[in-house]
């Protein structure tokens, strides 16, 4: 098998592939089986190792996602604010500093569930798939990190356009069939990881409760809602 | 002014024995599932004692009710708006099973498996959440009749602002004293778990007043468990969603009533719909605490008031719902005759599960006081009762006695009455001054006599008739209802995908 066919399966036809498992199995997950949407959290059984693990691992995933979110959107932004070399340090040193947040966090809950056995009954093999896969992504995003630093301005320019050219449905792999090995696996797992989503507990990340802050205190349902109100 | 239909409850204090014979109905029709196990939709609890989960009522740990945030606006003490969202991931104010208890089992397999031993095999409790062996060290009713307990009794919230003496008085050697407080959800006109439910998942019904927790919707964010006061939802550690008392709305639907109220015993619960101004809610929740038991019972409206039937009429409750309302027991006990509180109103959500503070025992903290003819104050051993009154303010009166007074002293002088009556050893004159002085008449306590002792299915529960089979129509199609065999949906209940 050459190189050349191995990047067009990974950095095409996987991409592709999860892609389509993602939205085609959330919304068939929603449809029907809405009831297992939940964040299944156990804080229930067990309380304090519960905020030194989740609390970290939460806040870091979601500023880290958030970084890859904007550079993918808004490449060009990124690349002029980072083209000061402080306002650079600072975007990577931060971007560091949450993924190993996330690192302690996610390795705080592996070392949770399975050293309680209350909580292990509620694990299920998902979960550690899940968990194994996001530990090894952390990991290596963490290592793209150290070892080839500016990651903001190449994902930049290199990343985002072919992530943008699978969107439009015309793939472009020159931009990272020429990347090192560990951004590749950084790049086939995040997508391994969209593709399994629906199928794990992450989907309590789509029913983020948006309206809450909005809505008004009281919730009533009627039968039969009387006519003039 | 909007009217709305509320299926209310009394629960008649001095009636109960402490049985669990409600909690048992419940625990066998609802709870008795994997990751239910733990959860007592209705329990009974011995006052004083620390109740289920343990200190429910301690607001300072566990932060569950209304707050007044200072500007006249009332907030969520637990995770308001503003403090959902850095807290969502650990809700700090989240009580843990620890707080409740682990259910547990018997390993009853080990008496039939064990090697052959020079011991008889026993059954080890073992937990039923990992299987392992535990070492039991609470259950849902560990206080059970523990008055006098320094562990259970003398650490009851409700002690605040005692004095010493009365705090002996509850525990003293042979004269101590504790009554029974059995509880479910109270199905509040301000729930506190609706308004703190990030997903939108809680809500009330329009038509009854039912509070239910949607789980096709639920989240397992948890904030309806700390939010409510009375620890009355319950996080199902197996699904990963929460769940409450349901009134038994199937069995209303259906003319029945609740479980736990058909099954009890000492025949204490009471059953039936009263109305209410909806508009006025907020204005009453934030009212200062020695005015929110007349501030609620000003929101129920009297159904036999031609405005109120009119206006009622006007905003879609039914002919049959109304002619309920006006045989509503409780609409008596809370309205007529002002004998039921709502339990720690001063959590502001407006419960409306009334109960009847008890007289029992009826003897006095003084040595010689059985029944006393001669005593220019008729009431002494109500004020100065074994159960100091500032015991039962705390929990009926938001720490302020007129209310409980009020009722206790009805319900001395409805016994003196019924005694000068049919046993003829106090006489007509003195029964007469203490009914005048406890704002009774001969009339009205001869109804209470009736409706507390000698009352039929009938008289206790008055179900509204419910009209499941037309909001069935107005939901789905009936064909698509037919087949999700009642459930409303195909499947069971389990976690995650």
């Amino acid at each position: 098998m050459n190189s050349h066919f191995l990047d067009q399966f990974l950095f095409v036809a996987l991409p592709y592939v999860c892609l389509f498992t993602f939205f085609l199995m959330t919304i068939y997950r929603y449809r029907m089986q809405t009831f297992s949407y939940s964040s299944l959290s156990s804080q229930f059984i067990e309380n304090k190792q519960h905020f030194w693990a989740v609390v970290p691992f939460h806040y870091g995933i979601l500023v880290v996602t958030a970084g890859h979110l904007i550079a993918f959107l808004i490449p060009r932004t990124v690349l002029a604010w980072s083209s000061h070399p402080l306002r650079l340090y600072v975007l990577e040193i931060s971007a560091l500093i949450f993924g190993i947040l996330t690192l302690i966090g996610l390795v705080g809950v592996v070392v949770r569930r399975f050293s309680n056995t209350k909580i292990r009954k509620v694990t299920t093999v998902t979960d550690w798939i899940l968990f194994g896969m996001l530990l090894v992504q952390t990991i290596s995003g963490i290592g793209v990190a150290i070892f080839y630093p500016w990651g903001s301005s190449w994902f930049a320019t290199n990343l985002s356009p072919y992530l943008w050219s699978i969107f439009k449905l015309n793939p472009e792999i020159a931009y990272v069939a020429a990347m090192p090995h560990l951004v590749k696996l950084h790049i086939v797992l995040a997508f391994l990881t969209i593709g399994f989503f629906p199928f794990t507990r992450l989907v309590h990340l789509l029913v983020v409760p948006n309206p809450y802050l909005w809505r008004k205190p009281q919730v009533v349902r009627w039968y039969r809602r009387p006519k003039q109100m | 002014m909007n009217i709305r239909s509320q299926v209310s409850m009394v629960f008649h204090l001095d009636k109960c024995i402490g049985c669990h014979t409600c909690s048992i109905a419940c625990k066998n029709v609802w709870t008795d599932r994997k990751g239910a196990e733990y959860m007592w939709w209705n329990n009974v609890e011995t006052k004083p004692g620390t109740g289920y989960p343990t200190k429910w009522e301690d607001q300072e740990k566990y932060k569950g009710g209304w707050e007044s945030n200072g500007n006249g606006k009332l907030d969520i003490k637990s995770t308001s708006k503003a403090r959902i969202v850095p807290n969502i991931f650990h809700n700090p104010h989240m009580p843990s099973m620890d707080d409740y208890y682990e259910p547990w089992t018997y390993d009853y397999q080990n008496l039939f498996n064990a090697k052959e031993g020079p011991d008889q095999p026993t059954a080890e409790p073992i937990s039923m959440i990992d299987g392992e062996k535990i070492d039991v060290q609470a259950g849902p009713n560990w206080d059970d009749d523990l008055g006098g307990s320094p562990i259970y009794a003398e650490n009851d919230p409700n002690l605040e602002g005692l004095t010493e003496q009365q705090r002996l008085q509850l525990s003293s050697v042979e004269r101590l004293v504790f009554f029974y407080l059995p509880r479910i959800c109270n199905h509040c006109l301000n729930p506190c778990c609706v308004a703190s439910c990030p997903s939108g998942a809680l809500y009330k019904r329009g038509e009854d007043g039912i509070v239910l927790i949607d789980q096709q919707k639920c989240r397992a964010w948890r904030s309806c468990v700390a939010a409510c006061p009375y620890k009355k939802t319950y996080f199902n550690w197996f699904t990963g969603k929460s769940e409450k008392c349901i009134l038994c709305f199937p069995r209303l639907e259906t003319g029945q009533a609740p479980a736990c109220f058909h099954s009890c015993v000492g025949r204490i619960r009471y059953l039936g719909v009263l109305l209410y101004d909806a508009d006025r809610l907020e204005e009453v929740a934030k009212l200062p605490d020695d005015q929110l038991v007349e501030g609620q019972r000003s929101l129920i409206l009297d159904p036999h008031d031609s405005a109120v039937i009119a206006q009622a009429k006007k905003d879609g409750i039914s002919d049959g719902v109304i002619e309920s309302a006006q045989k509503s027991p409780v609409y008596r006990f809370v309205m007529e005759w002002k004998i039921a509180l709502p339990p720690h109103v001063e959590y502001r959500t407006l419960p409306m599960l009334f109960y009847v503070p008890p007289m029992s025992p009826v003897q006095a903290s003084k040595p010689e006081d059985t029944i006393h003819h001669e005593t220019e104050d008729l009431f002494h051993d109500i004020d100065s009762s074994r159960v100091p009154m500032k015991f039962l303010a705390n929990l009926f009166g938001a720490g302020h006695e007129g209310g409980v007074r009020y009722a206790l002293a009805k319900q001395k002088a409805v016994r003196w009455h019924r005694r000068a009556e049919t046993v003829g050893d106090i006489s007509r004159d003195l029964a007469d001054r203490i009914l005048h002085e406890a704002n009774c008449t001969r009339e009205e306590a001869d109804e209470i006599h009736k409706l507390t002792s000698l009352c039929t299915f009938e008289d206790r529960f008055v179900i509204p008739p419910m009209h499941r089979e037309q909001a069935i129509e107005m939901m789905k199609e009936p064909h698509e209802h037919r087949e999700e065999t009642g459930f409303g949906f195909v499947g069971g209940p389990r976690r995650g995908l």
